[in-house]
């Protein structure tokens, strides 16, 4: 009996590692397929998570002007006219303008932010004061140098003066946060001036060089207190 | 959000006024107001009428001064910052280092005194560089970089836009402003070397361009950025060829630029 038993256990075991044998090729295949498979980065989890900029089928189209970089001379700004489907309302209307700069020109050499940054949110304070948000690639891709830095937030800064007029300064945070400089060398704690006109005016108190509050940054003015921001 | 560190100090008391003094504020004088501005913030000391501040303060300067003695010279990145990359491991900080030495010799040479903030692989802070040139009087500050883009062999040169004068009615300026009384003077500094870089690299611009380049904001002191296209050149020898012309032209350009730089003289100075 034990000698039957012993014979059963000896072909039972024999069958599974023939089985085994078989199968360990697929299960090796499969595990390189799950490897290569990566797992979804924190931003791109935001990304997903992130509301897209609602198209509206009944905005008018209107020649929309949006500045990359100009073919003859890359490091100078030229206008592009393109006809896009814009919001009246401010907020939408930036973050289509916005997306559509991100998504770039036809010729990707004329590209002023890398094509893996992305606008994760857009808020009008009610002085004028546009915020845009933007994932960290357009820190970490941004190439790094003065000239570089500047054309990019020139071309954020010149597309939203063409498009949204409501838009007087820009401040640009990354992933929600202030940082000290863009790739390096632009200054991101300041506001940056997008229609100089209209930006001048409430400025002229800021310039009086008595309170000490008057080192606030212009995103930081009085007449936004206790305002929700639009988003 | 950010507050500049004397209104912190104010506000909340936590340091006493001579570390206010010693580490938010900069006791230095401010260039002469236009009438406008005086009378504006004039006419806002009535409205809100400050506490006086428990030290010496400056008054626009009656008198006042050339000399230009010391260049504080800022090779850009370092340590773990290794700045614009480039192909064949190019990298902006290393190339910086060896521009600064060959500046500072074409400096040297022209009798100037030149203080470096770093002269390793070190990665001082902003601040940390700024506050090399804040401390000195007479000086003028030039932070030194290379760029990923670009047309390679050009070179710019860039000041701050204008900034709204933070200076208070004592003449005390806010640390994180201190280049807004300089602006001037920096764009003359900048257009001086600018015409020198234009006739000896081919492209390059004419006159100063303006950024709000970062270290430049909080240097009290004429300050330029000057940035070498590109990190992007095939080999590292071209831009070492560039770097004996552009040390020239900083030192010919500040020469230039000497007679026309006023520093604040003591004789408003009140206790």
């Amino acid at each position: 009996m034990n000698g039957r038993w012993r014979t059963r256990v000896l072909i039972g075991l024999g069958v599974a590692v023939v089985i085994a044998a078989i199968y360990f090729p697929r299960l090796k295949r499969r595990v390189k397929t799950a490897a290569k498979i990566s797992q979804p980065s924190e931003e791109q989890a935001r990304r997903e998570l992130t509301t897209p900029t609602p198209t509206n089928t009944s905005d008018p189209m209107v020649k929309a002007k949006m500045f990359w970089a100009s073919d003859e001379d890359e490091s100078a700004l030229s206008p592009v006219a393109i006809e896009l489907a814009l919001s009246p309302d401010p907020v939408l209307r930036a973050k289509q303008v916005l997306n559509t700069l991100l998504a770039g020109p036809a010729s990707s050499d004329l590209r002023t932010l890398p094509p893996d940054a992305a606008l994760l949110a857009f808020y009008l304070l009610p002085d004028g004061t546009g915020i845009a948000d933007f994932s960290e690639a357009l820190a970490t891709s941004t190439p790094s140098g003065i000239e570089s830095e500047q054309l990019a937030v020139d071309s954020i800064a010149r597309t939203l003066e063409a498009n949204v007029p409501q838009v007087k300064r820009i401040k640009i945070l990354i992933h929600g946060q202030e940082v000290d400089t863009l790739a390096g060398h632009l200054d991101l704690t300041q506001t940056f001036i997008v229609n100089t006109k209209a930006a001048q005016a409430p400025s002229l108190s800021v310039t009086v060089p008595v309170k000490p509050s008057a080192g606030a940054p212009a995103s930081q003015a009085p007449s936004a207190k206790g305002k929700e921001p639009r988003r | 959000m950010r507050f500049p560190i004397g209104l912190f100090c104010f506000k909340w008391r936590i340091l006493p006024a001579a570390a206010c003094l010693a580490v938010g504020l900069l006791p230095v004088s401010a260039p002469a107001q236009t009438p406008q501005t005086v009378q504006a913030s004039g006419a806002q000391q009535s409205a809100a009428p400050i506490q006086a501040p428990p030290y010496p303060t400056v008054t626009p300067p009656s008198v006042q001064r050339t000399g230009l003695n010391l260049v504080v010279l800022d090779p850009a990145h370092g340590g773990t910052d290794p700045g614009a990359r480039g192909a064949q491991g190019i990298r902006e900080s290393d190339l910086v280092l060896d521009l600064t030495f060959q500046v500072r010799r074409a400096l040297e040479a022209q009798g100037f005194q030149v203080l470096q903030t770093r002269s390793g692989n070190e990665n001082p802070s902003f601040d940390d560089r700024s506050a090399m040139a804040n401390a000195q009087r007479g000086a003028v500050f030039v932070t030194l970089h290379i760029s990923s883009t670009g047309l390679p062999g050009t070179v710019r040169v860039y000041t701050l836009p204008d900034m709204p004068s933070r200076a208070t009615a004592g003449g005390i300026l806010s640390w994180d402003f201190a280049q807004a009384s300089y602006v001037t003077l920096s764009r003359k500094f900048g257009d001086a070397v600018q015409g020198q870089l234009a006739q000896r690299f081919k492209g390059s611009p004419n006159s100063v361009q303006t950024a709000s380049v970062r270290q430049l904001r909080t240097t009290a002191a004429p300050s330029i950025a000057v940035e070498l296209s590109s990190v992007s050149v095939q080999d590292r020898s071209d831009l070492n060829k560039m770097m004996p012309g552009v040390a020239d032209a900083i030192a010919r350009g500040l020469a230039a630029f000497r007679p026309s730089y006023v520093v604040p003289g003591e004789a408003g100075a009140q206790p």
